[in-house]
């Protein structure tokens, strides 16, 4: 997601906590190094220049030079500049005080809306919530029609009329129908539309004016360049922004839109996009995004992905096994596919401190076909091989590499691979994890 | 008078952004000297126009380079010399166009760019040059994809090739490819479902696409568009990069330049991977879309 800015800058800060006493030089060409970085980020120029001001500013003050760890210093003072500029604590939907609360969403054209909105639907539900989508996007060709379609698929309703209708119009039968159907949140999608079109922009003036909405989100593409300050800055001025959601996250867009937006408009940034299907939405965390930045990984969205896909029960015997060593090739596998259901090994090693900087390396994809190719290992052997895999044999393998439609060297490989986790999950269970990074690496 | 037209079309294009930010470039070379100020100042502007660090400097490094050697003083002559060097970058004779009839042209790029719409528009374009068109609906992703490249085949007046939702893309390809025989078909023009382009699997796909293609009849030949989004920031370098490992892109269109977007980021791609721009999107209208002319635009940009 942000890999390069990432490396980047630990480049930057290895540099630096490699002397021992910094002069106003270092600090100088640290933070020319930052603001490369930050650019190409396609941080804002002026949200930019403000940052390294202040940073050098705080950074300069005595008593950071004369620390005895300087660097350390100046990573803090970096990672709280950037933590400011990315929005400060994470905020929430603010629902009215009389349901169903209204939301709607604005932006450029091809900025994600739609998918934003069935999105944001999936999630309210899962939270309790009763959502109504309302399809007031009639000018693109198909748009509603698209709306439809995923509300089909989540099973949420979807409020839609002859695109002839006024979006505003739309909305106010909307509010009838969420009555109806007792909804306590209205999803508003609208059609995309340029910050300096006049006649669009005063057309969501009244969709704003019929629909009285309690939240008016901003869709921002991560990809978008130095236009994205002044595209938030229109938008706010017409309609008054509660918040952005930022799509397009799983990419390799450096998303230095984030940096900029809400550091110059105010607004807060409230979900990312993090991929195609429906539930890929994600809080927002400025804390966390921001030591992701700096390479510090981001522990904390990662611990809670591994409570989202894995039974606490079944973790808890694998750990039994683990510790009577009777984990067989069965368990190996089903940890292989949990770690795989919290996304890919390079989201995974994105968010594991000092291993961001690997997952450039790691092609996307790699880890799925190797996954399969584990499975497919697997499976074809019987269930005696998978419990003691040591009665594999020549000619055992010989035969489930032809099951399996893989070489015996790859069976070589993945049981090399498997006691080799063996191993380290009994150092684990000892208490001698402390080693554990070192040896991934 | 063809060129003309083009011309015009490209300074409609540019006129916005011309009033606003270009007028900034043109007023550095207003003043009576050339100085630190002036560099400075273009490199903000550059940088805000999405141009990119790299570009950015190299391109101000020759500027000055050739002020110092040709012993320029007239901030006048300097604006020449910029134009001269954005027109290099922009290489205006490496256009990939001009190849013959029948062809393939493959639309691709990220979601949200605007490819559907790109494809209507050179539908049409194609269309008023006398040429049969056939499009082949291979977003079979996207929900209601299909029935948006349907609507537009509808308005322009030509056919469209589709299977169902989540069929697969080199199927459409291959039917579309077998119907343009039986038609007289000049240019199929595909579709393709909008993919971030580090999802290696979408890639993958992307490339075999291609492949069918190329089975079904090797000697039609394929240009393959890459759709980029005027608002994009540095990140459309490593779209550009990506598309062109997994299917060659041959040129660019550059969509949304009607808002205040630049665009400027074509100019780090056409200098770090001398991909041409062939065309520009202008707006929503279905005639919005110009051939691009790098001499013409930076002329128009800069005068």
């Amino acid at each position: 997601m942000f890999e390069l800015l990432t490396e980047k800058i630990s480049e930057v800060f290895r540099k630096l906590g490699n002397k021992g006493k910094l002069t106003e030089k270092d600090v100088d060409e640290a933070l020319r190094q930052v603001r490369l970085a930050l650019l190409e980020a396609d941080v804002n120029l002026k949200v930019v220049k403000e940052f390294t001001a202040r940073v050098r500013e705080r950074c300069l003050i005595g008593e950071v030079l004369e620390s005895l760890t300087p660097a350390q210093h100046v990573v803090k003072i970096v990672n709280e500049e950037l933590v400011a500029i990315l929005g400060g604590k994470q905020t929430h939907l603010t629902p009215a005080g009389h349901p169903p609360s209204r939301l709607m969403l604005v932006g450029l054209q091809g900025g994600g809306k739609t998918t934003t909105a069935a999105k944001l639907a999936l999630h309210l539900r899962r939270s309790g919530q009763q959502p109504l989508l309302v399809a007031a996007d009639t000018r693109r060709p198909a748009a509603i029609d698209q709306l439809k379609v995923l509300g089909k698929q989540l099973d949420i309703p979807v409020h839609a009329e002859d695109p002839k209708m006024s979006p505003a119009n739309i909305c106010n039968n909307a509010l009838k129908r969420a009555k109806e159907l007792a909804s306590s949140w209205i999803i508003v999608d609208t059609q995309g539309r340029l910050h300096i079109d006049e006649v669009l922009m005063g057309e969501m003036e009244d969709v704003k004016k019929a629909l009285q909405p309690t939240e008016v989100i901003l869709v921002v593409d991560a990809m978008t360049g130095q236009e994205a300050v002044r595209v938030a800055e229109a938008f706010n001025a017409r309609v008054g922004l509660t918040g952005l959601i930022l799509t397009k996250m799983d990419g390799d867009a450096r998303g230095g839109a984030a940096l900029s937006i809400k550091s110059v408009t105010g607004v807060p940034i409230k979900f990312m996009g993090v991929g195609e299907k429906v539930d890929a939405l994600e809080p927002y965390h400025p804390d966390r995004l921001a030591s992701r930045i700096l390479g510090m990984g981001d522990m904390l969205t990662l611990i809670e992905k591994a409570e989202a896909v894995m039974d606490e029960d079944r973790a808890k015997e694998v750990q039994k096994k683990i510790r009577t060593a009777t984990f067989n090739l069965e368990d190996f596998l089903e940890q292989l596919q949990q770690v795989k259901k919290m996304g890919t090994m390079g989201q995974i090693m994105d968010m594991i401190p000092g291993l961001s900087s690997l997952t450039k390396k790691l092609p996307e994809g790699v880890d799925e076909s190797q996954v399969k190719k584990v499975e497919a290992i697997v499976y074809s052997m019987t269930p005696q091989e998978r419990q003691h895999p040591e009665l594999i044999d020549g000619s055992r393998r010989r035969r489930i590499a032809k099951g399996s439609g893989t070489t015996p060297q790859d069976i070589n490989q993945l049981l090399n691979q498997f006691r080799q986790a063996q191993k380290l999950m009994k150092q684990l269970d000892a208490g001698k994890g402390r080693g554990l990074l070192s040896k991934l690496k | 008078m063809f060129k003309i037209f083009r011309r015009r079309k490209t300074e409609e294009a540019v006129k916005r952004s011309k009033d606003t930010w270009f007028s900034k470039i043109s007023r550095l070379f207003e003043r009576d000297t050339l100085d630190q100020d002036t560099w400075d100042q273009l490199e903000e502007l550059l940088i805000s126009a999405d141009v990119g660090l790299v570009t950015t400097e190299k391109l101000i490094h020759k500027l000055r380079r050739r002020v110092d050697k040709e012993k320029i003083t007239q901030p006048e002559q300097a604006r020449e010399v910029l134009k001269e060097e954005i027109v290099a970058i922009l290489n205006p004779d490496g256009r990939s166009t001009g190849q013959s009839y029948p062809r393939i042209v493959l639309i691709v790029g990220v979601n949200g760019s605007g490819k559907t719409t790109t494809i209507a528009k050179l539908a049409r374009s194609y269309k008023e040059d006398g040429r049969a068109v056939l499009l082949a609906a291979a977003d079979t992703f996207r929900a209601a994809a299909i029935d948006q490249l349907k609507w537009w085949g509808d308005k322009v007046g030509v056919d469209v090739i589709s299977h169902q939702a989540g069929a697969d893309p080199g199927a459409v390809v291959f039917d579309a490819i077998q119907a343009a025989k039986h038609r007289q078909i000049d240019v199929i023009i595909v579709d393709t479902a909008g993919r971030l382009h580090t999802k290696f699997n979408l890639m993958e796909e992307l490339k075999k696409v291609k492949r069918v293609a190329q089975r079904v009849d090797a000697a039609i030949p394929q240009q393959t568009l890459l759709v980029l989004d005027a608002t994009t920031g540095q990140n459309g370098l490593s779209q550009a990069r990506h598309f062109t490992e997994a299917v060659n892109v041959d040129g660019i269109v550059l969509t949304k330049l009607d808002g205040t977007a630049k665009g400027g980021i074509v100019l780090a791609i056409s200098d770090q991977m001398n991909i041409p721009i062939e065309y520009i999107g202008t707006g929503e209208q279905v005639d919005d879309l110009a051939p691009f002319e790098p001499r013409d635009f930076v002329e128009a940009v800069l005068s």
